[in-house]
């Protein structure tokens, strides 16, 4: 019940909050002066990953269906433009397109199946199509199997800017990262995001106002799988490397743990949730298997102890939108 | 030996024989997650790694105190299911009253922390587990030859099955226990202890799991990711079946692992996705699943 009124507040006042403008402004700030003090390739990868959450949360924060198969997209889309950019040979803003493409299409067949049914169902039935995929990733021709497709080249853009000078390329990633991160923040706050989140507090309601919620559903996924296969892509070009890790289900488990982190239904809180989850897996990789036991205890913190995450829990007690 | 389909009828009758068992192992673990979800209204996700436990114990058991099989067959359930007690009466009570998601997303968690545990120290490799003295050798039927563990296997699990339905669809105990899945609150009214029953509940799906682990040791070898894989099978499985009735989890999952066979026979490159495949088309079809009601 108050989570409803706070989403008619929310409603009635869609411009963009002080907070908000502030945070994004912190986060413009933060990510133009970080190469000068962290390896620009760890920020690469944790704006790709942050991407990949922020994608995954317009599903769980927004529409409140919980996919346990983002992997799909995110992996598949890699795999099909490193495909395009190693074989076909095509520049890497039109390998990351038809990678992003692949991965929409992906998520209109598997979205129309999982919508099929509510709740828990959903949770197991994209985790089991993810699956699915992930065997015949393993046993295509073209993934080459447990070694995947290796030294990708990461090309020129358009044609003109070489993508192997490392700044070119992180300038490349953050544009991608900024825009996509606008367009989710301008989904949640349209009219269309305000049907999702009625749907999420309540379908039955929304079906009885007219609203067709299986089609609202249907685009939500659609849009989240698109996002997701662009992260994916980019990972690709990037780190010159599709493999069998990123459509395993434990990256669908990855993004979930990111997201829940930061703050479900918090615009930055998947950003913030991936930045800490990368940093703990790169500075923690020397513990091995210790990694998952620690992701493990972490998933279980933050379900009985910090449900709204990071960014949650601040913009509670500040009292303000995040 | 004669021909089926122009297949050596030992390849078909032996690939089914492997169906029949995968499929008891589907059961098993569709019916203790079938059970969990009906009293506590969460998916076990955990569910893979208390199978695996289940095994490692067993493992354990013979290896450092020499207790074989047998005990271990009444043991294992026993120590598996009490860890499943702990964590319902330490984590999973605080749940109850949030969205269900947050219930799979807590045993998510608690899965990857005993797997890592078990990977730390057992590492990824198999360790074998022999099959006790008793059910060593086999019979030849004629048009095939079954080893006696297989058989046990398959018949053991069909009773265990069947008396879990027969505890829960005709005895007084069960009829209590789908009261309170209806109306838990009213069923406390009559003084019964629901809250102690949700624990038991609990523990008794895990326990189940542990058994399936305990068979299963001696036919795949004992690995800390050996439940994984399997669990998204069987969560395929749930789906297809649908959790509301206890028959249709069993029919289902031992359904499902013959058909399995069977592909490995026919089409082996679709052995690995035939189950996700078959759900895909009962989603199309009856999306509320083979047995399942209309949520």
């Amino acid at each position: 019940m108050r989570e409803t009124t706070d989403i008619l507040k929310a409603s009635k006042r869609a411009t963009v909050t002080v907070s908000e403008a502030l945070a994004f402004a912190i986060m413009i700030a933060a990510v133009v002066i970080a190469p000068l003090f962290v390896y620009p390739v760890f920020l690469m990868k944790a704006l790709c990953f942050a991407l990949f959450a922020c994608a995954f949360n317009l599903l769980i924060g927004y529409v409140g269906l919980l996919s346990f198969g983002h992997a799909l997209f995110f992996g598949w889309a890699s795999y099909v433009a490193a495909h395009a950019a190693k074989v076909w040979g095509l520049t890497p803003e039109l390998a990351v397109l038809v990678g992003t493409a692949v991965a929409s299409a992906l998520g209109f067949v598997s979205g129309a199946l999982a919508i099929r049914r509510q709740g828990i169902y959903f949770a197991m039935i994209t985790l089991a199509l993810s699956q699915m995929m992930y065997f015949f990733a393993l046993q295509a021709k073209f993934t080459g199997g447990e070694d995947g497709i290796q030294a990708v080249p990461r090309g020129q853009l358009f044609g003109v800017v070489d993508l192997s000078d490392q700044t070119a390329m992180y300038i490349f990633v953050v544009v991608l990262f900024v825009a996509a991160f606008l367009l989710i923040y301008r989904i949640i706050h349209s009219p269309f995001g305000e049907v999702l989140k009625a749907i999420r507090e309540n379908e039955t309601r929304a079906i009885s106002l007219g609203y067709k919620t299986d089609r609202y559903k249907l685009i939500a996924f659609v849009l989240s799988a698109t996002l997701a296969g662009l992260a994916g892509s980019t990972k690709a070009i990037v780190f010159q490397l599709a493999s069998l890790t990123d459509v395993h289900w434990s990256m669908s488990g990855e993004v979930v743990l990111m997201t829940l982190v930061g703050g479900l239904g918090t615009v930055f809180g998947p950003v913030v949730g991936a930045f800490v989850i990368v940093a703990m897996q790169t500075y923690l990789a020397e513990f091995g298997q210790w990694v998952t036991v620690i992701q493990g205890a972490i998933f279980i913190a933050c379900v009985l102890l910090f449900r709204r995450g990071i960014v949650g829990e601040i913009a509670q007690v500040l009292r303000i939108r995040l | 030996m004669f021909e089926i389909f122009g297949y050596p009828s030992t390849q078909l009758f032996g690939q089914l024989l492997l169906g029949l068992i995968n499929g008891s192992f589907y059961a098993l673990l569709s019916l203790g997650l079938a059970v969990i979800f009906g009293m506590l209204n969460i998916i076990n996700f955990s569910h893979g790694a208390q199978y695996m436990m289940g095994a490692f114990v067993a493992f354990l058991l013979l290896q450092h105190l020499n207790i074989g099989y047998w005990p271990a067959l009444i043991i294992v359930p026993i120590v598996v299911g009490l860890t499943g007690v702990v964590i319902e009466k330490c984590f999973l009570r605080w749940l109850y009253k949030l969205d269900h998601l947050y219930g799979l997303l807590l045993t998510f968690g608690i899965a990857l922390v005993i797997e890592g545990v078990f990977r730390n120290y057992f590492g990824s490799s198999g360790l074998p587990y022999r099959v006790p003295e008793s059910l060593q050798g086999g019979q030849n039927l004629g048009f095939m030859f079954l080893p006696n563990y297989r058989a046990w296997v398959i018949v053991f699990s069909l009773v265990v099955c069947l008396a879990t339905w027969f505890v829960i669809e005709r005895t007084k105990l069960g009829s209590n226990l789908r009261a309170a899945t209806e109306n838990p609150t009213l069923v406390r009214a009559f003084g019964i202890n629901v809250p102690r029953m949700i624990t038991l509940t609990y523990g008794f799906g895990v326990g189940l799991a542990a058994l399936a682990g305990v068979m299963a040791a001696p036919i795949y070898n004992v690995s800390p990711q050996m439940g994984s894989d399997l669990i998204i099978v069987v969560f395929a499985v749930v789906v297809i079946g649908g959790m509301g009735s206890i028959m249709g989890a069993i029919l289902t999952g031992f359904g499902l692992g013959v058909i399995e066979g069977l592909t490995k026979v026919f089409f082996p490159e679709a052995s690995n996705t035939v189950i996700f495949v078959i759900m895909v088309i009962v989603l199309l079809i009856r999306p509320a699943g083979l047995f399942g009601r209309t949520a």
